[in-house]
């Protein structure tokens, strides 16, 4: 019997299994070739990210594994395929960068591989135990490549920064998830919402819910946890920070929806002020922190501040648009990021990578499709119609004048207002500034995530608006 | 039978609270580690008393064996200086204590209010744990690691592996013009490749 229920398990976790054993293969394949692998290492990398979306997407069931440990439904599915185009696509986009300032290191994709894998297990999550094992598996792995440009001072410190604060956040995790079970006595989400619904709730219990709240909101850095973002961003190779700013904050999006949704309905009352606050406070200080900034990547760093807040708008409501926005948003979200990152790693000179605003100045005379696309971004992040960002920005919000949270929603598109005009000050830099040095011309891999990226944003979103909004309210009903 | 298991709890239990000042009295850091590390052992033996073997094997292999020796290493390697500490230590000593006081207010007044008022108290107890039939608790967690609990088991496994991964990046160097070790070299010499025989004409030296 056991064994059935193991190999009906493995074929549930059958994408993770290809992941792992895959990271294995790779690395080994690292070694023995030496450090003139790194070509081969990332395009093999790439190509298992791919096997590993195809098979879940064609082959994998759906369905409950290893005893309630691994929860594989719709949700589950819709998030993972965007954590695996995330980091596929960083590990593309980290291919000319590697070369160019010669840290050819064949760990950096293997990194990624496990970092994505412990992403699926967190998305998937079923159980306070597995929760935090996915959690670790996939900070471990970004802590180490935020630092891997070990011989410059910039990236050390971002890991470091990274790594201290991360295993905080873990201490308070663990806190909340101990009081969590001392105080009913389950592990299991489905367990402990079945306890909650029947039981009256307790104190324990509510200090526990905010804590590891608290410790998933570092992951997604939601203000007040949102510290570490912009030096990590600015510091870490800007890979990294492409990688950082897309997957893992889905992962960590997709993990506090489940834990508040699964585990935590019957008591939606206590955690929906907790978000509230969290998502209130992420927008504001989005919109007015990036106001002065001159670095594009410190500049990002913030921008994703307040986008994790109107993302978590959605949760806020706590209702199935609420999740179905949620979901949206973050697929929204990942590809103009990924495509604003695509133009950041072009932005490179004879004498280096240069990351300054200033540097973008009249880009519409030197490089008019990568402008276009830039601003295509830019007025997407904005939330102006009729691009993709604005589509997301308005079923969280719809969700949340659904469930009568009014002033949330106001407060919303009034950060979005004041968060406007730093967007377009980089469009307005492009279009009407003087001309600054151009930049080299950006190789073909770069070339093809923008493309892709930013004709998803506009006008491809308007034609498949209608599946991905489908599939998005598969995932949500997942929950209810 | 009981008035054993009592002496040896009153044996470990002072020894465990007499260590555990010692660490925060004594001047040399290094005592202080060394107290720590009696007070782990004593801790292991209460862990031991109260049917837990598995969790004091772990305390001692685990916090003796690693953290403790580690924590030596850094206090020996370091040149600490106590004094600068210490005045350091007092700069901030009305900060601590406002901090302190309001812990212990808060601290009163939940214990206080939760006996006038138990009600908001109570909880939903954890489940009692599971009979075990008379195997050990090693054997217990035996029988479920490797079955129920194998994905936590895996998992672990990995975060480990990245950990591996992550120390060889950051820390490995090749260090050029440093003169390695090479058995095979060692092992392949015969005395034909080891020694050169030169013949030296008697009177003119070398």
């Amino acid at each position: 019997m056991v064994s059935d229920m193991l190999s009906s398990s493995l074929w549930i976790v059958g994408p993770e299994l290809i992941l792992a054993v895959g990271a294995m293969v790779l690395l080994m394949i690292g070694v023995f070739k030496g450090e003139k692998s790194a070509q081969l290492v990332t395009s093999l990398a790439v190509a298992l990210l791919i096997i590993a979306l195809l098979w879940l997407v064609f082959i994998a069931p759906q369905g409950v594994a290893f005893g309630g440990s691994i929860l594989s439904d719709s949700f589950a599915s819709f998030m993972k395929v965007l954590v695996l185009i995330g980091s596929a696509a960083a590990v593309v986009m980290s291919a000319g960068y590697a070369e160019s300032e010669r840290f050819n290191r064949f760990e950096f994709p293997v990194l990624i591989v496990l970092s994505t894998l412990g992403m699926m297990v967190m998305v998937s999550a079923g159980d306070l135990i597995t929760l935090y094992l996915g959690l670790e598996l996939q900070s471990l792995a970004i802590y180490v490549l935020a630092a891997i440009n070990r011989d410059s001072v910039r990236s050390t410190e971002a890991g470091l920064k990274y790594f201290v604060l991360g295993a905080l956040s873990s201490g308070m995790l663990l806190y909340g998830a101990s009081m969590v079970y001392g105080f009913t006595g389950q592990i299991e989400l489905t367990a402990i919402a079945a306890s909650l619904a029947e039981g009256e709730r307790s104190l324990g219990l509510i200090v526990g819910l905010v804590f590891v709240l608290a410790g998933l909101a570092f992951k997604i850095s939601a203000v007040p946890f949102h510290m570490w973002t912009p030096d990590v961003y600015e510091g870490a190779p800007t890979p990294i920070t492409a990688l950082l700013a897309g997957a893992p904050k889905v992962a960590a999006m997709a993990l506090i929806v489940r834990f508040a949704m699964e585990g935590f309905q019957p008591v939606a009352i206590d955690w929906q002020q907790v978000i509230v606050f969290i998502s209130i406070a992420s927008m504001a200080f989005g919109a007015f922190a990036a106001i002065g900034q001159k670095s594009i990547k410190r500049l990002m760093a913030y921008s994703s501040i307040g986008h994790m807040g109107y993302a978590l708008v959605g949760l806020a409501a706590a209702n199935v648009e609420g999740v179905r926005g949620v979901a949206l948003y973050m697929a929204i979200y990942l590809a103009t990021t990924l495509g604003t990152f695509a133009v950041i790693l072009s932005m490179r000179r004879e004498d280096g990578p240069v990351d300054q605003i200033e540097d973008l100045s009249g880009l519409s005379r030197t490089n008019p499709v990568m402008a276009t696309f830039l601003t295509i971004m830019m007025l997407s992040l904005a939330g102006l119609p009729p691009l993709a960002g604005f589509f997301a920005k308005y079923f969280v919000f719809m969700a949340a004048v659904e469930s009568g949270l009014f002033a949330l929603a106001v407060i919303g598109v009034l950060a979005s207002v004041v968060a406007l005009y730093y967007y377009l000050r980089i469009v307005k830099l492009m279009w009407f500034d003087d001309q600054a040095k151009p930049f080299l011309p950006a190789p073909i891999e770069l070339r093809v995530v923008l493309w892709v990226a930013g004709l998803f944003v506009f006008p491809v979103y308007l034609f498949v608006g209608g599946p991905v909004f489908a599939a998005a309210s598969a995932a949500a009903q997942s929950f209810f | 039978m009981l008035g054993l298991q009592a002496f040896f709890f009153y044996i470990f239990a002072f020894i465990a609270v007499g260590g555990a000042l010692m660490v925060v009295l004594s001047r040399n850091p290094v005592h202080s580690v060394l107290f720590l590390i009696l007070t782990f052992v004593a801790s292991a033996g209460l862990f031991l008393l109260t049917g837990a073997e598995f969790l004091a094997m772990i305390l001692i292999v685990v916090y003796v064996g690693a953290v403790a020796i580690l924590f030596l290493f850094v206090v020996m390697m370091l040149d600490l200086d106590v004094g600068q500490l210490k005045q350091r230590a007092v700069q901030y000593a009305p900060f601590g204590a406002v901090i302190a006081v309001l812990l212990l207010a808060e601290l009163i007044i939940a214990v206080s209010g939760g006996l006038a008022d138990p009600a908001p108290m109570t909880m939903t107890t954890a489940l009692p744990m599971a009979e075990t039939g008379g195997l050990s608790n090693i054997e217990a967690l035996g029988n479920v690691l490797y079955t129920r609990y194998i994905l936590f088991f895996q998992l672990a496994g990995l975060i480990l592996f990245v950990a591996m991964i992550g120390a060889i990046v950051l820390t490995l160097r090749h260090k050029e013009n440093v003169r390695r070790q090479s058995i095979p070299d060692q092992v392949a010499r015969n005395p034909a490749t080891a020694i050169e025989i030169k013949k030296v004409e008697s009177g003119r030296g070398i």
